[in-house]
């Protein structure tokens, strides 16, 4: 019986259970594609009103998202997020600054000592090194962000105000080395594969010409890998610009409109995540959370498609050199 | 010119070892600390008693149970479609496929997308459109499923998890020969007779280790999950798909930061980090060591 029906198989290759089979495997396979229209459609819709909605607008439109605004007669025009209260101001500014404060002090932590680690564990590391720093690396990628921003708020904060006295306990440089705990693993990644794609004739030529392993490794691999490196800094800044427990718990969440690094922040993502939980459903409010929750979906999208055919384009540029 | 060479070599050296350095010995302290502080508390009542007391006293069950059914039910839905996506793009599609080439775009930009935009996404699509369009629909206007609830997180974890599925599918299906499809289907079998009795066998390796690695991921998240249905305290454990749950991530979250009394909470709140570290590194292992077995096995295969 079996084997009939193993014949018939071959005579008709598209037998219903084959059909139906291919169908539901290419329908989930679009399932990718169609979340990511979704995502765009359904945080999109919540955030339209503020361009087409006259009564929304009334509190926030584009401009009183980023021009700055009076408090009333005669007060002096400043950008405020300020969104419960009895006139509610909405400027982004002071969110902008933040996450652009923060994801800077994150990355100029996370990316020498990423890059630096990447190149030393693919290049010359004692094989012990090298298995002692991946699964480390590994481990820190697994560590739940709610448990890094825990850290930062009850322990790293304390360290840090006892050595340097700060005025704000919770402050941008705590949350952004917070932070560069989960920018290294990404960095550290994509870096070590572009190290790795680097053909070995290059070693091997630089080495017949009398330079040595360091100098193999930083005028030869380096320059070579170095798209892959600043692709690696793009994902980085991408995955920077996102991430929301550590942020929302180690940066003390107020919003300041400084350059200061030592001043507490606010940034979008805490913002949404702080706020959402409150907001009235259709509110000015609302809508313009949805606003900045596109925005980010927005930059991190354009961040990751640009960084991942960055790689792609270099990979191919290397095997074609090999 | 020797000399300087040697020098700046031992530098650019010394540059290196120190960020490895760094890097060990920043996950060694956070590791160290929470460590040193939690284990004291971390005994069998603490793990299967509620909390007591304005979360002074007692225990996580509650928090330990919700994670457990939140990453059960993002299980089932996550692996049939991470492991079909893989499958389609391995099995199905024709080779150079201008789709395959999205469908891949699409998985590499899902796992981008920041957390709070899937939480965001969560409120906006699932509760909001499916569930309060599933209550107008079946149960007239009454508010059953248009509101936070465990399936919600689940599926919103499940859409943020699904790319983890997707990679370790399809790192398994490259490791299986070419020459096992071919024999299947010189004996007749139809595409999917082959995967189903040929692929699917030898992937399990892979496919399981995306698995775990997408509960140890989605257990610890708590951004997507703190607006589509977990909640600081509840009395009951969740039995239906609208209850709403304890999580031990946003547990974590709501007792560091709206603690009336830090000082008091702190043993139980290390304790709980220790718990929830502890899960997601013990998943993380196994499926690291799961890795290695299946990859070990794949070069003796050949």
């Amino acid at each position: 019986m079996k084997n009939l029906s193993m014949t018939r198989a071959a005579e008709r290759p598209s037998v219903w259970s084959d059909r139906v089979a291919r169908g539901l495997i290419t329908a989930s396979a679009m399932v990718a594609i169609v979340s990511l229209v979704l995502i765009f459609i359904f945080i999109g819709k919540e955030a339209l009103p503020i361009f087409t909605s006259a009564e929304i607008q009334e509190e926030a439109s584009i401009g009183k998202l980023f021009l700055p605004q009076s408090a009333g007669e005669g007060a002096a025009a400043e950008y405020t997020w300020q969104p419960v209260s009895e006139l509610p101001k909405y400027s982004l500014l002071p969110l902008l600054v933040g996450t652009l404060k923060v994801t800077v002090i994150a990355s100029l932590i996370a990316v020498p000592l990423a890059v630096l680690a990447a190149l030393y564990t693919a290049e010359f590391a004692p094989v012990w090194v090298r298995e002692t720093v991946k699964p480390a690396i590994e481990l820190l990628a697994g560590i739940p962000s709610v448990v890094v921003g825990f850290f930062c708020l009850m322990v790293l904060a304390d360290w840090l105000q006892g050595v340097f006295g700060w005025a704000f306990r919770l402050n941008a440089v705590t949350a952004g080395i917070g932070l560069s705990l989960a920018v290294i693993p990404i960095v550290y990644t994509v870096c070590e594969d572009a190290f790795s794609s680097v053909p070995q004739a290059y070693r091997d030529g630089s080495v017949a010409m009398g330079a040595s392993s360091w100098q193999t490794a930083s005028r030869v691999v380096l320059p070579a890998a170095m798209p892959g490196v600043l692709a690696a800094c793009v994902l980085g800044f991408g995955r920077a610009i996102g991430e929301t427990m550590i942020v929302l718990m180690a940066s003390g969440n107020a919003a300041i409109l400084s350059l200061l690094p030592t001043d507490s922040i606010r940034t979008f993502s805490a913002t949404i995540a702080a706020e959402l939980g409150e907001v009235v459903v259709g509110s000015a409010h609302y809508h313009v959370l949805f606003f900045i929750g596109a925005f980010l979906f927005v930059i991190t999208f354009t961040i990751n498609l640009f960084g991942h055919w960055w790689v792609g384009r270099l990979q191919k540029k290397l095997q074609g050199a090999s | 010119m020797a000399d300087r060479t040697r020098i700046v070599g031992g530098a650019f050296q010394a540059l290196c070892i120190l960020a490895c350095t760094l890097i060990v010995l920043m996950l060694a302290v956070i590791l160290g600390n929470i460590l040193i502080h939690g284990l004291g508390t971390v005994t069998p009542s603490f793990l299967t008693k509620a909390p007591e007391s304005g979360m002074t006293g007692g225990g996580i069950f509650p928090a330990i149970f919700g994670t457990f059914a939140l990453v059960v039910l993002m299980t089932i839905a996550v692996i049939p479609l991470g492991v079909a996506t893989a499958i389609y793009m391995h099995e199905y599609a024709p080779k150079r496929s201008r789709l395959v080439h999205v469908v891949r775009l699409a998985i590499q930009n899902l796992a981008g997308v920041p957390a709070i935009v899937f939480g965001l996404f969560g409120l906006g699509f699932f509760i909001e459109f499916i569930g309060r369009g599933m209550d107008r629909v079946l149960y007239g206007g009454e508010l059953v499923y248009g509101q936070p609830a465990i399936v919600w997180a689940a599926l919103t974890l499940a859409l943020l998890t699904m790319p983890t599925v997707v990679v370790a599918t399809e790192e398994a299906l490259r490791a299986i020969p070419q020459g096992y499809r071919e024999v299947a289907y010189s004996l007749g079998a139809t595409r999917w007779q082959m995967i189903r009795r040929v692929v699917l066998p030898q992937a399990v390796g892979g496919i399981l280790t995306g698995g775990i690695l997408a509960v140890s991921r989605g257990a610890g998240e708590v951004a997507p999950v703190m607006f589509t249905g977990a909640a600081y305290f509840l009395p009951e454990l969740p039995t239906r798909l609208n209850s709403q749950f304890m999580e031990l991530g946003y547990h974590v979250y709501v007792m560091t930061t709206q603690s009336p009394d830090v000082e008091a909470t702190k043993p139980i709140l290390y304790a709980t980090v220790l718990v929830l570290l502890a899960l997601t590194f013990l998943l993380n292992f196994s499926a690291i060591m799961i890795r290695a077995q299946v990859r070990k096995r794949m070069r003796h295969g050949r």
